[in-house]
Formats: C-alpha cells, sequence, structure tokens
C-alpha cells in the first residue's frame, strides 16, 4: 500500500500560541482513518493545516506533492475535500447551488450532472429540497449536503471534521453508514475527526488519538476498540 | 397630476444612474467589507475616456465599448495594485487607500482634460420621448440601458459559474476557497465589474450635469445613500434604493415649499436617515432564513 497522505513533524500556530507539536501520521490509499481526541486537542488545527489555513511548519505530502506552498484553493483543486467543523453550508443559497459549487473546478459537464444524481440517490431528502435555501435544512441535513458537496469535487480524499457534531444518534448512524459506503464503492478515502470515538472507531479501519497536539496513540481501529486500557485513558469511555 | 408623473418619471430616470453606481458600491462593500469613496470619479474618468474616443473621431456605441472594457480592466488594476496588498490592513489604512484614489483620479483627470465643463452627447436624443411631455427620449434611454444591465447582471449572478462563484466568495470566503474558488480573483473581478458599472452611469449622466472633473460628486452621494437605503448587502436593494432616492429626490424638489433645488439633497437623505432609524440593515439588507 502507498501512503496517499503522509504528514511529518506538522507544527501550527495560532499568533504566538502553537497548536501543534510536531505530530506525524499516513494515510493509506482507500482508507477510512479517524482522528480522535479531547476537545482542544488540535485535531480542527490538523485538518485546517493539511489545507494551509492555519500557519505551520513541517512536511504534508499528498501523492508525493507537497502541500505547504501552496494556497488552499490549489490544494482543493489536487482532489482534497474539506468539510470544515460548522459545515461550512452556502445557508443564503439553495441546495442545489451548494452542490454546484461542490463541483465549481470541475469543467465535464455531463459528469457533473450525473454526480448530481447520483448524490441525490445517496441522500434521497437532498432532492426533495434542491430548491430551499440551505439554511432551512434541519442539522442532520445540512451535513448530508456538507458531505454531498465535498464529493462533488470527485475527491481523492476527503477530510470530514466532527461531522456527528450535534446531530441525534440515529442520524449520526445514518451518516456514518453512507460515509462507509462511499469509501468502499466510490473509492474515495476518507480522514475523519471525532470526538464521538466509539461510532468512529466502528466506521474506520486505521485510527489515531492526538492529545494537546500531539500523536499518542495509533493503530487498526479495531483493536484501538479492543484495548480497554486505552479506551480508559484516553477516550474516556 | 401631470406634474406629479413627470416628477416620478423623472426620478425613475435619474434614479437608474443612482440605481447603477449603489450597484457598483455594493459589489465592492459585498467583496472587501469597504464604501469604494472613489467610485464616482472612477466613473468620471471612464467618461472623460470615451469623450476622448469620440473627439478622435469614433462612434458613440465604439467608444462605449472601449470604454466598458477600458474601465473593467482598470478596476482590476486598480484592486490588483492598490488595495490586494491593504486586504489584512486596518479600515482607516483602506479609507486613506480611496481617499488617495479619489484625488489622484480627479487631479488627472483635471490635468489631461482641464476643468471647463464640457458638453456631452447622447444617442438617444432629447426630443419628448413617444411625443408625451413628460420625460426625454435621453431619459428613457437612461431607464433602458440601465434596465438591460440589471437583467444581465442577474442572468450573470443566477446563471453562470462565474457568479455563483463571486457570489460564493462574496458570502462565505473561507467556505468559497475550500471548493476551490480563487476567492482574491473574484475580489479583482468585482472591482474590474463595479468599475464597468459605474462607466456606464457615468457615461449616461453626462449628458444631464455635463463633464468636468467634479461631476459625479452630488450623482455618487445619492448613489451611496441608495446603496445604504437598500441595505449594502443586497443589489437588488441596491437598485430598489437607486429608484426610491432619484423618485424622493424630484418630488421633495417639487412640492415641498422653499426647498427646491438647494434643499432637495438634505430633505432626501433626512427621509432616508428616518428609514434606516426604523430598519437598520436598510430595506432589503440581509435576512437570512434561520430554521428555529
Ligand atoms: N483561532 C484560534 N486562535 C487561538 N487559538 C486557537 C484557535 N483555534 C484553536 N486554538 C487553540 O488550538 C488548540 C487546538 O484547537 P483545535 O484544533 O480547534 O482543537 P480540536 O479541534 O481538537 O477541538 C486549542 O488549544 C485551541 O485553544
Ligand atoms: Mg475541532
Amino acid at each position: 500500500m502507498t501512503a496517499l497522505l503522509n504528514v511529518k513533524d506538522l507544527r501550527a500556530y495560532y499568533g504566538q500560541v502553537q497548536a501543534l507539536h510536531g505530530l506525524s501520521f499516513s494515510l493509506n490509499e482507500g482508507s477510512l482513518t479517524t482522528l480522535l481526541g479531547a476537545n482542544g486537542a488540535g485535531k480542527t488545527t490538523t485538518l485546517r493545516a493539511i489545507c494551509n489555513m492555519v500557519r505551520s511548519t513541517g512536511s504534508i505530502e499528498f501523492e508525493g506533492a507537497a502541500l505547504t506552498s501552496r494556497s488552499t484553493e490549489g490544494i482543493v483543486r489536487l482532489g482534497i475535500a474539506h468539510v470544515p467543523q460548522g459545515r461550512g453550508t452556502f445557508t443564503n443559497m439553495t441546495v442545489e447551488e451548494n452542490l454546484q459549487l461542490g463541483a465549481i473546478t470541475r469543467k465535464d459537464h455531463a459528469g457533473i450532472v450525473s454526480d448530481m444524481e447520483r448524490m441525490y440517490a445517496h441522500f434521497p431528502v437532498l432532492k426533495q429540497r434542491y430548491t430551499q435555501q440551505a439554511g432551512t435544512l434541519s442539522g442532520g441535513e445540512q451535513q448530508m449536503l456538507a458531505v454531498a458537496r465535498a464529493l462533488m469535487l470527485r475527491p481523492r480524499l476527503m477530510l470530514l471534521d466532527e461531522p456527528s457534531f450535534g446531530l441525534a444518534p440515529l442520524v449520526v448512524r445514518d451518516l456514518f453508514g453512507i460515509l462507509g459506503k462511499i469509501n468502499r464503492e466510490d473509492k474515495v478515502s476518507i480522514l475523519v475527526v471525532e470526538q464521538n470515538a466509539q461510532l468512529a472507531l466502528e466506521l474506520a479501519d486505521q485510527a489515531y488519538v492526538i492529545e494537546t497536539g500531539r500523536i499518542v496513540m495509533s493503530g487498526a481501529a479495531k483493536d484501538i476498540a479492543n484495548n480497554e486500557d486505552v479506551r480508559k485513558s484516553y477516550l474516556g469511555y | 397630476m401631470e406634474l406629479f408623473t413627470n416628477q416620478i418619471l423623472a426620478g425613475i430616470s435619474t434614479g437608474a444612474i443612482y440605481a447603477c453606481l449603489a450597484l457598483a458600491v455594493v459589489m465592492i462593500y459585498q467583496a472587501i467589507d469597504h464604501l469604494n469613496f472613489a467610485q464616482g470619479e472612477m466613473a468620471m474618468f471612464s467618461t472623460f475616456i470615451s469623450w476622448q474616443l469620440m473627439q478622435w473621431g469614433l462612434p458613440y456605441w465604439v467608444a462605449f465599448v472601449l470604454t466598458i472594457a477600458f474601465s473593467f480592466a482598470g478596476g482590476i488594476a486598480i484592486e490588483r495594485v492598490l488595495f490586494k496588498p491593504l486586504a489584512k490592513a486596518p479600515i482607516l489604512t483602506n479609507v486613506a487607500g480611496f481617499i488617495a484614489l479619489y484625488s489622484i483620479i480627479n487631479s488627472s483627470a483635471g490635468l489631461i482634460w482641464d476643468f471647463t465643463i464640457k458638453q456631452y452627447p447622447t444617442p438617444f436624443g432629447s426630443a419628448p420621448f413617444l411625443g408625451s411631455q413628460l420625460i426625454s427620449t435621453h431619459q428613457a434611454g437612461m431607464i433602458g440601458v440601465t434596465l438591460l444591465l440589471l437583467l444581465a447582471l442577474y442572468f450573470f449572478f443566477q446563471y453562470t459559474r462565474v457568479g455563483l462563484a463571486m457570489r460564493a466568495a462574496a458570502s462565505l470566503p473561507e467556505s468559497a476557497r475550500l471548493v476551490g474558488i480563487n476567492t482574491s480573483w473574484m475580489i479583482a473581478l468585482g472591482w474590474g465589474m463595479a468599475a464597468a458599472i459605474g462607466a456606464i452611469a457615468g457615461i449616461l449622466i453626462a449628458p444631464v450635469v455635463f463633464l468636468e472633473p467634479n461631476m459625479m460628486l452630488g450623482t455618487l452621494i445619492y448613489g451611496f445613500a441608495a446603496a445604504v437605503l437598500g441595505g449594502l448587502t443586497s443589489p437588488f436593494g441596491a437598485v430598489v434604493g437607486g429608484f426610491l432616492v432619484g423618485i424622493f429626490e424630484n418630488l421633495a424638489g417639487t412640492y415641498i415649499p422653499y426647498a427646491g433645488n438647494e434643499l432637495k439633497l438634505p430633505i432626501a437623505l433626512a427621509l432616508i436617515v428616518s428609514i434606516l432609524v426604523v430598519k437598520p440593515a436598510g430595506l432589503f439588507g440581509r435576512h437570512i432564513v434561520k430554521r428555529v
């Protein structure tokens, strides 16, 4: 297996404050990896550093290309779709416009149209609401829309920042089911950041645990889920 | 009654110009959160360019199209050279930038074309429109061109990819970058379009106010008022604001005793301020439908 994403010695800063202290991890082509950690551990900062949205040092390689010197939009154009914390929905635009924006860098009109249909098949609720302002959707629907918008890029890698946040448990199961399906069927590699460790470990194949800006644990998701010591000391369940 | 209708129509025709300027102001405001004080001067300079082209013998519409293209490029150039470097600077630095731009353009125009007023032609003529005494053909032309422009802009923003990308960049820059939009170029494009729209406003109003370096002073104040009245976040509001301000201005000048031409500006502005007291975000300021 080749590494799709390779992060080495990543340090990130907000002004004078250092949020990541030399973090390294990698993600294999086709994998569904989760990055776990408590509130404030540095999960969001890690995703933001990958997309060059926060000042950082260290090396980040995607399919062998260095990302650190590229602009955020340039990184996205390489095939990295990022659903940020809070979802980043264009709330004053329609559901359909949000999906079109996901594909704004693509030129293949026919492909965009067929992908739009695929999204409506994955998320039927979006089809019912495609002319509606995105801000009027429920939290769960907005999260589905955010994932669908990211998929419209036809990404190689999708970064998701706490997709379960604020959603009812049943909705989370639904969403995670779809993420697993997208990963298997559409061959999109996924890096999902979660506080909800239990569910994320069921979904993922690889897991990393992050604490105050450092990786403190890594391994196969099921090993980590089965290790009671790790669960108790790092994941709190 | 005839007088009333007449004033309304006259108000709509100058309102069309205010609408254009307000639209230009809103476009830049949406992109960079600053009011472009130099919008009127940019429009004036563009109008001089078109006048110069006609002096050199080019037909009206050729000069018109060339001027729009020049203004579009000029707007982009101004953003790249002057305001892109100021993007992260404090508000006052930006204000200084706008004032500098204002005086540079104003004095260059004075230097190149001097401060004497010049006649500016209209392609529509100035006969009574359709034989009626209500408005002239030029006023009707102003309304017509503005409506065409508004329609074109509506289609651009609603139905083209670039228009969609520009709206996205203006409403949520970070999310826009995360779908791969180069937001920095969208801002430049907004400047280009604002300059081009301003040029149209200048060219249309020049036959009425005559061409000279300070020709846009009064017009820009009304344009700002229109933008604020409509709510600075809404292009549609800017247009409605433009027409309303034009109508207020004319009615105030005609019907309020002693107001005449000197006082119609303060009266119209006072009316606008009273509306803003009731609706601080302007008539069409951002209303986001939120689920509760
Ligand atoms: N905009 C910011 N300015 C200053 N400090 C920040 C900012 N965002 C996050 N931090 C700090 O960086 C650290 C990591 O935050 P974050 O990556 O958001 O954690 P997580 O996503 O794991 O909850 C925290 O200590 C947080 O206080
Ligand atoms: Mg976070």
